[in-house]
Formats: structure tokens, sequence, C-alpha cells
């Protein structure tokens, strides 16, 4: 994470967002797992190279805004069989999410 | 079907090996390779990921996580010129000519 200006934000704290359920030639670090799934933006953790166009010989700028987002575990997994409230926390880059009302 | 790498929440039956073990010189020099590459501009951490990813998916199951290194590390290396695949060749064939083969 650098000190560069932080951009106009997509999302805040508090917003339920899905993940993109899409799944790029190129490289990328979004789990299969969490790809059309459901969560809640816990905070804007800053802003960060974009390893998807690094991996491929690129610079990876500029950076782009990461969140940690919450998912429910009993979300995620049919047969989750610890705490219901147990919760998942993952970082994802803001261009993998889109707004849920 | 999520790729070969893509690996978390697979289904297993199998208890989680959570063992260290022994690093082996050739895996502390591939540890090493890799960094001296990054630094000198070669290749980044996230080429690493995309040459692990780009591995057979039959070789991935069956190699070693440092196997994994040295196989994205070589992909890249030839992919940027830096080295062509019979030189490595050549090189690794010397070296087992002179050593035999690690036991």
């Amino acid at each position: 994470m650098s000190a560069a200006a932080v951009p106009k934000l997509e999302f805040s704290q508090g917003d339920r967002v899905h993940v993109k359920d899409m799944t790029p030639p190129n490289h990328h670090r979004t789990p299969w797992y969490i790809k059309g799934r459901r969560g809640v933006v816990l905070e804007f953790i800053g802003m960060y190279v974009n390893s998807e166009t690094r991996a491929h010989g690129d610079s990876g700028m500029p950076e782009l805004p990461m969140y940690r987002v919450e998912f429910e575990q009993t979300h995620l997994w049919f047969d989750y069989t610890e705490s219901p409230s147990d919760k998942l926390w993952i970082d994802l880059y803001e261009h993998w999410l889109e707004r849920d009302e | 079907m999520p790729a070969v790498h893509d690996r978390g929440g697979w289904p297993t039956d199998d208890p989680i090996d959570r063992e260290e073990h022994e690093w082996a010189d050739w895996e502390r020099q591939t540890q090493s390779l890799r960094t001296v590459l990054d630094s000198k501009g070669f290749m980044n951490v996230d080429e690493l990921r995309r040459g692990i990813e780009s591995i057979d998916p039959a070789e991935y199951e069956t190699s070693t996580y440092f196997e994994r290194w040295s196989a994205s590390i070589e992909t890249m290396l030839v992919e940027k010129g830096v080295l062509t695949p019979k030189e490595i060749d050549d090189r690794a064939k010397a070296l087992r000519d002179r050593w035999g083969y690690p036991s």
C-alpha cells in the first residue's frame, strides 16, 4: 500500500455486496468459493497494486481500492457444521464487487 | 470446477499435514533465486503465481511446493527470453553428468 491519493470509493462500511461470478483467463486471486456470494463491506483497507495485470508483465499501476468483506460461513458452505455465527473475512479489489440493494 | 491451484474448500477426508520439514538445499536455492530475480526486476511474485497456475494439472498434483516454484521460474525466464529451454536442459544434464541424481 502506498500513500497515493485515494480516489472516489465505490463502497463504504456496511454496504451489502456480492462478488462477481466470473473466471477471467488472467491471473486473479479471488477464490472460487467466494464468486457469486453475498457479503458485507467491513472497511476500505487501502490502495494496492493490481496483481492481476502485474502477473502478466505489467507494472500493476494504477493501484486499486481494496476492501475487507465479511461472509457468513453458512452461506459459503452448505454442509457447514461449526458455529452458525462464524464469518469469513477476505480482502477483495473493488472491481470484483457489485452492490446489492 | 475450480482450477487446480484454486484449492480452498476442496473436499477431503485426509488430515491436514501440519508437520514442518527440513529444507533441502535446492529448496533454499530456489527461494533465493526467486528473491534475486525479483530484486533484479526479472520476475515478480504475481508472475511466480501465474507460472504456478499454468502448470499442467496432473504435474501440479504430483509436484512439491518448491518444485512448482522451480517450474514457474523456468516458465518465466523462458517467456522473458532470459534463457531457452535448451540452455536449461543442457545445464541440468551437465550437472547430472557431473554430480549424479540427488538421492
